[in-house]
């Protein structure tokens, strides 16, 4: 019962080890980019979930619902900061792929390497 | 009259002045030596003015500012610092007079950074002389060390290169890795490292952790070039002969082993040194130093070489001296680093002379040449009597008291290595001057013609230094009361 | 104004970065640059000085009171890294105008100061902001500036630095900003004086642990701790030489800051040492690095490289002093924060010369420059020198307070360890000195001295080396405030 109450969870460790794994185990450089992205999209999820309290709703207030149950809205704010960081790292990382594919022409790592030296 | 005090700092950047006019005159040779002169001139005047009122019991001190807290940069003037500076400061004037000579001599290039190193090396053994606490005294060590370094490497060749690593190795290696811990340390144990009379690590913790301290401190005092730390001295070899004349010496070793004798005598105690456990088994390794370098030195046939081991061996006689840990291993050490200084640096301004005038750097070739240079290596002579420690040379006092010391020490052992030592400097040093003067010059009608004494400047050092060897057997009053102070004081 | 001395700080350079890549010219983006350095130095030394003299400062953004709003807090610690910061970026803008030039191609160049004062912003942001998200924030605005300075390098493998340096950074900082939510989770709230109040109570529980495991690893990721250190040669080696010196003295710095708030405010020295016993971490690791790094950087050719494992060893001299977890031990590591910064930049900034007259610095192309380039090579030696620890300069003052640390504690093996770094570190750098001085130059190349808009800067940091290891007492007296206020025994 918890371990499926805690599916969320479960998820997010998926997601991160899935991401972490192609971010280490990829040689492709938008492959990289990519893990990167799901490895970040874990956290985000973290974070959504734990903002969200059992029976809450949505945290806009109601005339007259003082029993009413929010969810915390701060861990969505804070989230959706780090959705606009991850956006913007995935913009960098994606334009040095371009920039590396011109100087190198290849986003392949191995043979970066060998061309590097 | 200027405040005594200020006296302490005027001597330290007198020496920072000439060099700086060096620089400035870098391009008019005669102008520059005649600095260089002229402030060593001054910088000895100042010197000789603290000797009066150290006499009448004045320490004038310099505080210049605290480097961190606690920790001064500050210096003060006691007897046997300034035997050592007044050593260092007066050389340095001969030694000039003898690299003008030397240095044009042998056309060397570069004599304007050569002049203006050798004037920062002087402030930095100024520096060594008078600091007044362990830190200031590091911190001059090491401008020591690293100013000289240029003066080593001076002819930028490839041997030079590889000497100048062997030398700031060994002499940065000891110092970081080993005095610096203990200063650090000490300065633990004492919350303070100014030199203090009668020590101030007594009580503050084991006989084995002093212990340890105290080998630290011999061993990172890599200057005093006690085995098996002295492989730089030979490596320095490759400077011009005036740097090693009067850093390889007298500034540089003697500013290792004035830093033992003063650590033994103002941070352990004579009493506290006397009681830990390393005292005696170091006395035994600078007991061994003393044979070993005497050894090697009889094997070389580079006369340069054959000094710096001599050299070598003579430094342990201090550290000895210091490690005896008793008045009269006190007084004989410092009376060394005076008399020791005089007579080496007329062996190395004879060695230098030669290689100017006959340009031979090896003894088996200089059979007859005492004939042409017979000033040179009268010199010579006079100097290895000195070394040796026989009349009529300043040598033979201080290796009195060294033996006085060793009886009051108990320890005949280290008597017979001294007598040992002396018998093995009689062969390996008379057999320079006995060469040039007995010996027939080899057949070759080519060679030898025309080789005349070096150069009259250098001469005139040469005869300077050689005097005063001399003089010293009759007047060793100045050395031995400065050394008499700083044992009364301790021992009071 | 000086009420909002906090947030100005923050602001001008945050809104001066538009205004240079706006402005689209060399020149006056330039002058924008150094414009926000110095208003940004200024503002640094007067936090300092209000701090140091009336206790810790209060702002709060917008307004908003604490914990609900984001607060800015200045003590003697970040005030001191703020200035450090500060410092050299004002140095680096006027430097960066002829070496830039040289390095990197013109219509880049506004952008280049553009990204520059980000990454200022973004460094400045992270030192004074009292609230751990926003610490985020700021890392991430100063790092994705960071990858672009590097990628601008002139060397196409500079590309392939920052791209490594972004996976790895963007690792390190979704690490923290995991460890920020489960801290979040368990206290709700993401001020850092309201953090230390409330973990004592959930410190026993297991999710905490955790938070602290990542933001361990994050940190130590963002400061290039062995062996997380990866990223740091490549990017310090190709990165154009003006963002090298920047970077190197104070992207690391800041990032050792961050381990310092996180581990003795937020968490407190007890949890993070006694319970989590981090300095068995942190230590060894420290201690490897020191050795390891140092001895590959004797092995280096191109002497950015030699310096940047140079680095890494001296982050582990930090590391160490913070690993003893008392006040002489995080005066040494405070005070190093700062001299090293003092070291680096000079190194860096003196082979940013060699750069610009020789266009390398790998070893075979610098024979005889001592000669050829007499101020520049003189200020690598008294770099050189103070790297080694050579009494009168900074790098002693640091050494004299670590090794002491270490014997207060007893360990003395470690105090021998850290002056056998400092003799490896006379190994590297004399290697240079060799190459330098000993070889013949070739004269055909005609290389003379550098220009001196890149030689006064380099001294006046050369220059700061002797008078702070000469006279140590400032900033002795800072680094001991912080400590002792880190540890909690200031009076």
């Amino acid at each position: 019962m918890t371990a499926l109450g805690l599916f969320n969870y479960w998820a997010v460790i998926f997601l991160m080890m899935v991401g972490f794994y192609t971010l280490i185990a990829r040689g492709n450089l938008v492959k990289k980019i990519i893990g990167l992205n799901i490895f970040q999209t874990s956290v985000f999820i973290l974070y959504i979930t734990m903002g969200k309290i059992t029976g809450g709703t949505a945290p806009i207030f109601v005339e007259g619902g003082e029993d009413v149950i929010y969810s915390n809205p701060i861990p969505h704010v804070l989230i959706l900061t780090a959705i606009v960081v991850g956006v913007a790292t995935s913009a960098v990382g994606l334009s040095l792929v371009i920039r590396i594919k011109e100087a190198f022409g290849t986003i392949e790592e191995d043979e970066i390497q060998d061309e590097s030296l | 009259m200027i405040d005594t005090n200020l006296v302490v700092g005027v001597c330290l950047l007198l020496p920072v002045l000439g060099a700086f006019l060096v620089l400035v005159f870098g391009s008019r040779p005669n102008v520059r030596e005649a600095a260089t002169l002229l402030t060593g001139g001054l910088t000895f005047w100042h010197v000789w003015g603290l000797l009066h009122h150290v006499r009448e019991g004045a320490r004038p001190r310099l505080e210049l500012l605290e480097i961190v807290p606690g920790v001064q940069l500050a210096f003060e003037v006691e007897p046997l610092g300034l035997l050592f500076a007044l050593v260092a400061s007066f050389l340095w004037i001969v030694t000039t007079l003898y690299a003008i000579g030397y240095m044009r001599g042998h056309h060397e290039k570069n004599q304007t950074r050569f002049f203006f190193f050798f004037a920062i090396a002087i402030a930095g053994a100024l520096g060594v002389a008078f600091s007044a606490n362990l830190f200031t005294l590091f911190a001059f060590y090491e401008v020591l060390t690293l100013c000289t370094f240029p003066l080593v490497t001076h002819h930028q060749t490839d041997e030079a290169r590889k000497a100048g690593r062997v030398y700031l190795g060994i002499l940065l290696t000891t110092s970081v890795a080993f005095q610096l811990l203990a200063i650090i340390w000490t300065w633990q144990l004492a919350d303070t490292v100014d030199f203090t009379e009668g020590g101030i690590l007594s009580g503050t913790a084991s006989n084995g952790v002093l212990s340890a301290i105290l080998v630290l401190f011999v061993f990172g005092v890599g200057k005093a070039a006690v085995m098996p730390f002295h492989r730089w001295l030979p490596a320095a070899m490759v400077a011009p002969t005036p740097v090693s004349a009067l850093l390889h010496a007298v500034a540089v070793v003697k500013a290792g082993v004035f830093t033992v004798l003063k650590v033994a005598v103002y941070i352990f105690g004579i009493d506290l040194l006397g009681t830990l456990a390393a005292t005696t088994w170091l006395a035994w390794i600078a007991a061994a130093t003393i044979i070993l370098g005497s050894l090697v030195a009889f094997q070389k046939d580079n006369l340069k070489a054959r000094l710096a081991y001599s050299t070598i061996s003579q430094l342990s006689y201090i550290v000895l001296g210091a490690l005896l840990a008793n008045e009269w291993g006190v007084i004989g050490g410092g009376m060394h680093i005076a008399m020791h200084a005089f007579g080496k640096i007329t062996l190395f301004f004879a060695a230098g002379a030669v290689l100017v005038a006959a340009h031979e750097k090896d003894i088996s070739r200089m059979h007859g040449l005492g004939r042409r240079m017979p000033i040179t290596f009268g010199a010579f002579f006079i100097g290895s009597l000195s070394i040796i420690g026989l009349p009529p040379a300043g040598g033979s006092w201080s290796k009195w008291f060294l033996g006085m010391g060793t009886l009051e020490a108990g320890q005949v052992g280290l008597l017979a290595v001294l007598m040992l030592s002396s018998l093995l400097g009689l062969y390996y040093l008379l057999e320079v001057p006995v060469k040039a003067f007995f010996f027939r010059p080899p057949d070759d009608a080519q060679r030898g013609k025309g080789i005349k004494e070096a150069p009259l400047p250098s001469l005139i050092a040469i005869g300077i230094t050689a005097s005063a060897t001399v003089g010293f057997f009759f007047w060793p009053d100045l050395w031995h009361e400065l050394m008499s102070m700083v044992v009364s004081g301790v021992t009071q | 104004m000086t009420d909002h001395l906090p947030v100005l700080l923050v602001v001008v350079p945050l809104v001066a970065a538009p205004i240079a890549a706006l402005l689209n010219h060399p020149r006056l983006s330039w002058a924008v640059a150094v414009a926000a350095t110095l208003w940004t130095l200024y503002a640094g030394l007067e936090l300092l000085s209000q701090t140091m003299a009336s206790g810790v400062i209060h702002y709060e953004l917008g307004g908003w009171a604490a914990p609900y709003g984001i607060e800015y807090v200045v003590d003697p610690l970040n005030a001191w890294v703020v200035v450090i910061v500060t410092l050299i970026g004002a140095l680096i803008a006027p430097y960066a105008r002829v070496s830039v030039e040289r390095e990197i191609t013109e219509d880049r160049i506004p952008l280049f100061y553009a990204a520059f004062i980000l990454c200022l912003t973004g460094l400045l942001g992270i030192a004074v902001t009292g609230d751990v998200f926003n610490v985020f924030v700021f890392l991430e605005i100063s790092s994705l500036s960071a990858y672009a300075l590097i990628a601008l390098g002139s060397d196409r493998r500079a590309l392939t630095a920052s791209f490594q340096y972004l996976i790895m950074g963007s690792v390190g900082a979704t690490f923290i900003v995991i460890g920020i939510g489960l801290m979040y989770v368990m206290t709700g709230t993401l001020n850092m004086a309201d953090l230390a109040d409330r973990l004592p109570e959930v410190a026993s529980s297991r999710t905490i642990p955790v938070a602290f495991t990542f933001l361990t690893v994050g940190i130590t990721l963002k400061l290039a701790l062995f062996p997380l250190h990866l990223w740091l040669p490549n990017a310090y080696t190709y990165a154009p030489s003006a963002v090298t010196a920047f970077i190197a003295s104070t992207a690391t710095k800041v990032a050792v800051y961050l381990l310092l708030r996180f581990f003795f405010t937020i968490f407190g020295a007890t949890f993070s040492f006694d319970v989590m016993q981090l300095d068995r971490i942190l230590m060894p690791l420290a201690l490897i690095a020191i050795v390891a790094m140092s001895l590959v950087a004797i092995y280096q050719e191109n002497v950015k490289r030699l310096l940047a494992y140079s680095s890494v060893a001296q982050i582990g001299y930090m590391v160490l002093g913070i690993s003893f977890a008392s006040v002489l031990g995080l005066t040494a590591g405070i005070l190093h924060l700062f001299n090293h910064a003092l070291m680096k930049g000079a190194l860096f900034m003196s082979m940013g010369c060699v750069m610009y007259r020789v266009g390398s610095v790998r070893l075979e192309r610098m024979n005889g420059l001592g000669r050829a380039m007499p101020w520049t090579m003189a200020a690598f030696v008294v770099g050189g020198l103070s790297l080694i620890g050579v009494p009168l300069t900074v790098g002693f003052v640091s050494k004299w307070y670590l090794v002491q640390a270490a014997l207060e504690q007893g360990m003395w093996p470690v105090a021998g360890v850290v002056l056998l770094g400092s003799l490896l570190a006379l190994m590297y750098v004399w290697k240079v000195v060799e190459v330098a001085y000993f070889r013949e130059a070739d004269p055909e190349l005609g290389i003379s001295e550098a220009p001196l808009s890149l030689l006064a800067p380099t001294w006046l940091l050369v220059l700061g080396n002797l008078y702070f290891g000469i006279n140590a007492s400032d900033s002795v007296g800072v680094a001991t405030r912080a400590a002792e206020m880190l540890l909690g025994v200031l009076s």
